[in-house]
């Protein structure tokens, strides 16, 4: 019994890493049909910054990772800006190419910064040690990451749902070029929403630094878990996305408790019938 | 009724090239094996690859169908060509032959399934296909080796004669002339009605539903043929190197196939060679002890191509070839 | 013996009904126009005519063959035919190739993996005077990507024509030909195979009284007339659908 309520934890907390990195990708794959592989370089970008201001200049975890995400952000809105939205008319295979390049670009600027090693994110005093929930007690990390993860979805419903913000979202990611004779400004909701997606990916590459470790490597070794992740829930999805993220994170925890011989090869072989059976989206017919 | 057109007949490449071109082919291979002795390794990888570029060259450039998950057909070739030479015979031929058709037979499998769907749905499952291969593949130790490979098997002689040295010569013509005949097949093969058939159906599949082509059975063809192929580069690998890692059977090696197609240009075979050869040069040339420094190489090259006009590699090494054949014809007139 | 015949074809989608109990028949060699406004369920009926769509009750005959639940890829093999509202064309191909690709397909050719294409010199003579019909012979190594939309228009029924269809289905040719292009696209109807039995969907009314021997009328996915094109002129039901309620014509 304890094992299955680990699991669901463990998966759950796993899961809300995953959605937090994912839900950028998979709204900027189903607004702009940009297929950006570099995405995990912004939840790298973020760990790193975060990383470095708190570890090496002394800054509070608060502060730390609010800078982190301004910068990630600020960051985000130049890439797309100069550089990401003249990929939007190129062919897909151009997209993987370039954004693949940009990878490998981005790792090699790491490495040039801050060295091969792991990067260690130390947590705040509020955040270590247990806390008691009903009969069972949970590291605290745990506890805010599902916790941030229920307010980011909070705040996106909201953003989706109850804003005109919203509204131009959801219109373009229907019909870009109807939207912009509509008179919403399509430039301004293609850059505002990358550069949201990358702020969130750098919150979850700060949330997840025990889970996915933070290296050079990074935006190149999680870049396929973010691709199922995206491609299950359905493009442009966010509670497709939010679906998708939790159930492949507890299974993929579940097959590392019970199965770890067979690698993730049910991770591969969930997200195998997900696809074949809801091609298009988790919540999508 | 007016029979023939006046205009010249012409579709859409040129299909047969005059014979002087195979000539020069022939004549690269010779040049390359006399002006590079020391560098026959990296040439014969990269003949290796090439054919492994080329058979995904005929599912992502002539029929769209953009795949991540090639190396399990190369990796699968591999190990059934070491298995081939550990308890069947050591003729690296015949063990060419098992590799080809284990290759077409994990297609023919995967394929049935796979080749249902399109798009990133397609490029998904095609990953979780050869990430499901590489964990039997680690899992099956006893019959793959695991992390540690699959070694101990010798390749006998090429025709009872040419042996596979350390030296590599014979290595390298048996890669190289494999290619040379790969790629004259596989064009042959693709200048039929079929391979126009897959050319249809990557630009307009409803086009092609609407002319009554059953696409199913066509996808399934081409990938089977793609993975016979597929599995030639692997069992090619396994013999030459004579060992075979479970890194045949990775992401890794699927994706570096598909930038290195996307690097010399989809669609006509001559790309796959060309990209093979100039991202397996640059990785040579700019690996050195630091191997982040190459990611900055590579990651650079990558994104200027993208902002280059299309096909331009091979447009530029046309015009290379062209003033290279002026400047020879010149000199000898 | 009629070469088309539609008996009480139904579908609804849900509570919708878009085909309400439609029958027709085609003799080879007639033209056929199918008019209504928008909505009526025009392009539905076609695209359950060639199989697109399935129908909920009724029966579709080619000739001898009750084709009703065969899938549409073998009922183009049989001869029946159809073009869409908006061009489906392979961009990048010239149009020699893709005429070329539709004869493969109808003479079986199609699964040839070894013998180069422009060695079938017969398949590419039928494509060249296809295309020299309808005056794009000047056009046969041009790519769609390249061409007026106008011309387009035309290769897809060059692609039609080289299936050799016994009946065809023609779904609004004139659909965003410009006005300076529109008389190519009427030339060329004018000039399809004599034998041929066609089906046309089209707004257009100067030339669906020109062209059309009978007219038939859909509304809300009803047949609400049929008749010669005077028939359906003087039609007093058909004004006020059609045409609103001030109806003229």
């Amino acid at each position: 019994m304890s094992l299955l309520s680990n699991i669901l934890i463990d998966g759950v907390v796993y899961g809300m890493v995953l959605f937090i990195i994912s839900v950028g990708l998979s709204v900027t794959m189903g607004l702009m049909r940009f297929i950006n592989l570099s995405h995990g370089a912004f939840a790298m970008a973020g760990g790193y910054v975060a990383a470095l201001l708190i570890r090496e200049q002394g800054f509070g975890f608060g502060a730390g990772v609010a800078l982190a995400l301004m910068f990630t952000m600020a960051l985000a809105v130049v890439l797309e800006t100069f550089v990401f939205r003249h990929l939007y008319k190129k062919s897909e295979l151009q997209q993987v190419l370039f954004t693949i390049g940009f990878t490998f670009a981005c790792i090699a600027t790491a490495n040039l910064f801050a060295g091969a090693y792991i990067q260690t994110l130390p947590l705040p005093e509020w955040m270590q040690g247990s806390v008691a929930l009903g009969a069972r007690t949970l590291p605290k990390q745990r506890v805010v990451v599902v916790a941030t993860g229920g307010f980011v979805v909070l705040l996106l419903w909201l953003l989706v749902a109850r804003t005109r913000f919203g509204i131009w979202l959801r219109a373009s990611v229907d019909n870009a070029g109807m939207s912009s004779s509509l008179g919403i400004n399509i430039r301004l909701v293609q850059c505002a929403t990358f550069a949201t997606g990358a702020g969130l990916a750098a919150l979850g590459g700060v949330l997840g630094a025990e889970l996915m470790p933070l290296e050079p490597f990074y935006p190149l070794k999680y870049l396929v878990l973010m691709l199922v992740v995206v491609a299950v829930g359905g493009l442009g999805s966010i509670s497709g996305t939010l679906c998708a993220a939790l159930l492949l994170g507890i299974i993929d925890t579940a097959s590392r408790y019970v199965a770890s011989g067979f690698g993730n090869l049910f991770f591969y072989a969930a997200m195998v019938l997900l696809l074949s059976v809801r091609p298009h989206g988790i919540l999508r017919r | 009724m007016q029979a023939i057109s006046v205009l010249p007949r012409m579709t859409s490449a040129p299909e047969r090239f005059p014979w002087h071109v195979y000539v020069i082919g022939l004549g690269l291979i010779f040049g390359l094996y006399w002006l590079f002795p020391g560098n026959m390794l990296i040439m014969t990888r990269i003949a290796i690859m090439a054919i492994l570029v080329m058979s995904l060259d005929l599912l992502t450039g002539y029929a769209g169908l953009a795949t991540l998950g090639h190396a399990a057909l190369y990796g699968v070739g591999a190990y059934a060509a070491a298995l081939c030479a550990k308890f069947l015979t050591g003729d690296p031929l015949v063990g060419l032959v098992v590799a080809a058709g284990v290759g077409a037979l994990l297609a023919l499998i995967s394929g049935a399934f796979l080749v249902r769907y399109q798009g990133l749905t397609f490029l998904m499952l095609t990953i979780a296909v050869v990430e499901i291969m590489h964990n039997l593949a680690n899992k099956m130790q006893h019959i793959t080796g695991g992390d540690d490979g699959l070694s101990g098997f010798t390749i006998d002689p090429l025709f009872g004669t040419f042996e596979f040295d350390i030296f590599g010569v014979t290595a390298y013509w048996y890669s190289a002339i494999a290619l040379f005949l790969c790629y004259m097949v596989l064009r042959r093969i693709m200048n039929s009605p079929f391979g126009l058939c897959c050319e249809g159906i990557r630009e307009n599949r409803d086009r092609m539903n609407a002319n009554g082509t059953r696409i199913y059975p066509q996808l399934l063809k081409l990938y089977v043929l793609s993975g016979a192929f597929a599995g030639i580069a692997g069992g090619l690998s396994a013999q030459i190197t004579q060992v075979v890692g479970l890194d045949s059977m990775g992401f890794t090696l699927s994706a570096e196939a598909l930038v290195m197609l996307v690097l010399g240009g989809t669609g006509n075979l001559i790309g796959a060679i060309l990209g093979t050869a100039l991202f397996t040069g640059i990785h040579h040339f700019a690996a050195t002890t630091n191997p982040f420094h190459w990611l900055f190489v590579i990651g650079g090259l990558l994104m200027l191509v993208v902002f280059l006009p299309q096909g331009f590699v091979q447009k530029a090494v046309n015009r290379l070839g062209r003033r290279v054949v002026t400047s020879t014809a010149g000199v000898a007139a | 013996m009629s070469v088309l015949r539609v008996e009480n074809l139904n579908k609804s989608f849900g509570g919708l009904k878009v085909t309400d109990n439609v029958s027709l028949s085609l003799e080879a060699g007639e033209r056929l126009a199918l008019i209504g406004p928008n909505g009526a369920g025009k392009t539905t009926l076609v695209n359950q005519i060639s199989g697109f769509l399935g129908a909920d009750a009724g029966a579709i005959h080619l000739q001898d063959d009750d084709v009703t639940h065969w899938p549409g890829h073998k009922r183009v093999r049989r001869g029946l035919v159809r073009t869409f509202q908006i061009s489906k064309l392979a961009q990048t191909l010239s149009a020699i190739d893709q005429v070329a690709l539709a004869i493969h397909q109808r003479d079986g050719s199609i699964n040839n993996m070894w013998r180069r294409k422009t060695s079938y010199k017969k398949v590419l003579d039928e494509a060249h005077s296809i295309l020299d019909a309808l005056q794009l012979g000047r056009l046969a190594t041009t790519t769609p990507a390249e061409m007026a939309y106008g011309d387009q228009r035309l290769v897809e029924v060059a692609l039609a024509l080289a299936l050799k269809p016994r009946v065809l289905l023609l779904d609004e040719p004139m659909a965003g030909v410009p006005k300076s292009e529109a008389q190519l696209v009427l030339d060329a109807l004018e000039r399809l195979p004599a034998e041929l039995a066609v089906v046309i969907i089209e707004h257009d009314m100067d030339l669906v009284f020109r062209f059309a021997h009978r007219i038939l009328v859909l509304a809300n996915g009803a047949v609400l007339a049929a008749g010669t094109p005077n028939d359906i002129r003087r039609n007093e039901i058909v004004r006020a659908v059609y045409l609103g309620k001030a109806g003229q014509l």
